[in-house]
């Protein structure tokens, strides 16, 4: 038979390209439309240029919140993805265990964002919160309004518990996909618990871990809504990150140019990122 | 080298075993002599790889002591038990190398690097990857893996006994009789105490100077092939060994003969021993003749196999199979006779002794 070679068959894709054209191509747009223009109000633009993204990237406020956003997701990544392996490495494979594990690591993963803003708000409370009670009676001087210091840990640790079940969550699913043969042969060779861990668990894990990191990092460096409600950006400008900066020149100033201008900026440097951990790791992955 | 001794040895793998169906062996008690070549050979989910895991240590028997050179070892860890085991599905280490895969055993052990670059570049020769040392093993193939397995098994010199649980399952046949002479060698060469467990009764029958047939979580006999050729202890080796298995049909015994039907067979002995429960008796299509003498049969079929033909026979209900020479005549008028040295009487499926 006879093949048919037309270009009918975009025809068939068109609703979705609609779609995306709609909720993600328009509304990108627009934000590029306002960062080269200025506007005073009244609906009245000005051709701006490139001077917005110049003002952004020569801006110390934008440095120092990147800065911020960097160390934040430096920290929490060396923190919970260590902490999720050893977590998923001691969960249990079998038996009544596996689904209680599974659903108190599930349970912090389903509590809505500014939820457990709040939770850790009303947590670290001197006066009534548990953790900031319980460090105030032990003589620190906990105090996240006041002490940057304090405002960072809160913070930080907030990210940890939220977090590190979906780091757990994945490890554990690579490793249960190890056959049992694996580690039996390793008994058989003598190979130690590093071992183990290096030459059968590890690279078992890889695919999961670079998802799990690629995810951790976007997230966290996007992350907006937790420290807003706990921190509110503060004491000054100390846990004021990326978003929220953005949110405070969009909205608190309403500088529509230099905030469609950061925004590009932002989302130009996740993509950067993201990228070069992706090929990092994934390079890394094909050496081996 | 060790002589291993299972001592009354069960094991259920459900927690709380009540009767003999629970069990996945059901009782072994038995012996593996030091330096012994022995062929581990039954149908599946016999109980093999079961067997196996106990005298290695990776599982920890449910009943009965685990002995190695009169030592009790039930409560070593496999480690200290010092085997090496090949096991049914190839396990490779991807991220490492051929030549690191096969040193991975020794540099757990602290085996010096000199030591170990000899001992890994002799076993590379034997199971044919010595070019492909420095390459990573994720990209082999299913045989080459499964090779990299075996020669994991086979790079320690000093160890207890070497277990293979169907080690050659994916190799082209050629490769296999190669590897399994080389197997027989090192064996000679060395003196390990070697288990070979497999499917296969030739490979079996090549490999070992004893073989041990499993039945059903049990070892139901231990011999030289010959002895499990001409004297089967139960139908069941009969059947197994042997191609096509033996004849195994319901007689009645009285004074010296065994009736088939209508027909009364004579006893190579007449001095039975009184036998009860389902009564049975066995010969090897090799022992029938087939002529113009003895019981009428009808011919069912004949199946030509190179040197020898098998011919399916019918005596009154019973299928019985004779094996004749390529050249011999097919008589229109069959009758089959029972050669009284190939005769075995059975009682429940266990050969009564005194024959
Ligand atoms: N981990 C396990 N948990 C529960 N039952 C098991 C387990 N391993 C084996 N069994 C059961 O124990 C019996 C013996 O199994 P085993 O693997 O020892 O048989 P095998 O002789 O090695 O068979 P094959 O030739 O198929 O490898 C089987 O009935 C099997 O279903
Ligand atoms: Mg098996």
């Amino acid at each position: 038979m006879e093949k048919t070679w037309n270009n009918k068959a975009w025809f068939m894709v068109l609703p979705v390209l609609l779609l995306v054209a709609f909720s993600a191509v328009i509304p990108l747009m627009t934000v590029v439309n306002y960062s080269v223009q200025d506007t005073f109000g009244n609906n009245q633009f000005f051709w701006a240029g490139t001077e917005w993204f110049e003002e952004i990237l020569h801006s110390e406020r934008f440095h120092s919140a990147l800065g911020r956003n960097l160390v934040f997701s430096f920290i929490i990544l060396a923190i919970e993805v260590p902490l999720g392996i050893v977590i998923a490495l001691n969960m249990p494979r079998k038996g009544w265990g596996v689904p209680v594990c599974l659903v108190l690591m599930a349970l912090p993963l389903l509590i809505p964002w500014n939820v457990v803003g709040t939770i850790w708000q009303v947590f670290g409370r001197v006066d009534i919160g548990l953790l900031g009670h319980t460090l105030e009676q032990l003589g620190i001087n906990y105090n996240y309004v006041q002490n940057p210091m304090h405002a960072w840990f809160t913070v930080i640790i907030m990210d940890v518990w939220h977090w590190t079940s979906l780091v757990v969550l994945l490890c554990y699913a690579g490793l249960v996909s190890i056959p049992d043969a694996f580690y039996q042969a390793a008994k058989i060779d003598g190979a130690s618990r590093w071992a183990v861990f290096r030459y059968i668990q590890l690279p078992k894990m890889n695919r999961v871990l670079l998802i799990a990191v690629l995810l951790r990092f976007m997230d966290s460096f996007m992350i907006y809504t937790e420290p807003f409600v706990v921190t509110g950006g503060g004491p000054g400008n100390s846990t004021t990150f990326l978003s929220i900066d953005l949110v405070k020149i969009a909205i608190g100033q309403f500088d529509l140019g230099p905030a469609a201008a950061m925004s590009i900026i932002y989302f130009l440097i996740i993509l950067l990122l993201s990228w070069v951990f992706y090929t990092v790791m994934t390079n890394y992955d094909a050496e081996r | 080298m060790a002589r291993i001794d299972l001592n009354h040895i069960r094991h259920a793998y459900v927690p709380n075993p009540k009767s003999d169906k629970d069990y996945a062996l059901k009782e072994v008690h038995h012996s593996w002599e030091d330096g012994g070549a022995y062929a581990l050979l039954g149908p599946s989910g016999c109980g093999k790889t079961t067997l196996l895991n106990i005298i290695s240590g990776l599982i920890h028997p449910s009943h009965g002591q685990l002995l190695f050179d009169g030592q009790d070892v039930t409560n070593l860890s496999t480690q200290e038990r010092n085997i090496a085991q090949v096991f049914q599905f190839p396990v490779i280490y991807d991220t490492m190398t051929v030549y690191d895969n096969l040193a991975f055993p020794l540099r757990n052990r602290g085996v010096p690097e000199a030591e170990i670059d000899r001992k890994v570049r002799e076993t590379l020769e034997m199971i044919d990857l010595g070019s492909w040392a420095k390459k990573k093993a994720r990209g082999l193939t299913a045989d080459q893996k499964q090779k990299i397995s075996l020669g994991r098994g086979l790079v320690r010199s000093d160890v207890n006994a070497i277990l293979f649980d169907e080690p050659l399952t994916v190799i082209d046949p050629h490769m296999k009789w190669v590897l399994r002479s080389q197997l027989k060698q090192l064996h000679q060469r060395f003196g390990y105490t070697m288990v070979y467990v497999t499917h296969d009764q030739t490979e079996a029958l090549t490999f070992a100077q004893k073989v041990v047939v499993m039945y059903d979580g049990e070892i139901v006999q231990i011999g030289t092939p010959e002895e499990l050729f001409e004297r089967p202890k139960h139908t069941f080796v009969g059947y197994f060994i042997g191609s096509p298995g033996m004849n195994v049909m319901p007689v009645q015994l009285s004074g010296g003969m065994a009736q088939v039907g209508r027909h009364q067979i004579q006893l190579p002995s007449p001095s039975m021993p009184a036998v009860s429960g389902k009564v049975e008796l066995g010969i090897r299509p090799e022992y029938v003749r087939l002529g113009r003498l003895g019981m009428p049969v009808k011919i069912a079929k004949v199946e030509d196999i190179g040197r020898l033909k098998i011919v399916r026979t019918r005596l009154e209900d019973q299928e019985i199979a004779v094996i004749v020479g390529e050249g011999q005549e097919i008589p229109t008028d069959p009758h089959i006779a029972f050669d009284p040295k190939g005769i075995n009487i059975y009682a429940d499926s266990w050969r009564v002794g005194g024959l």
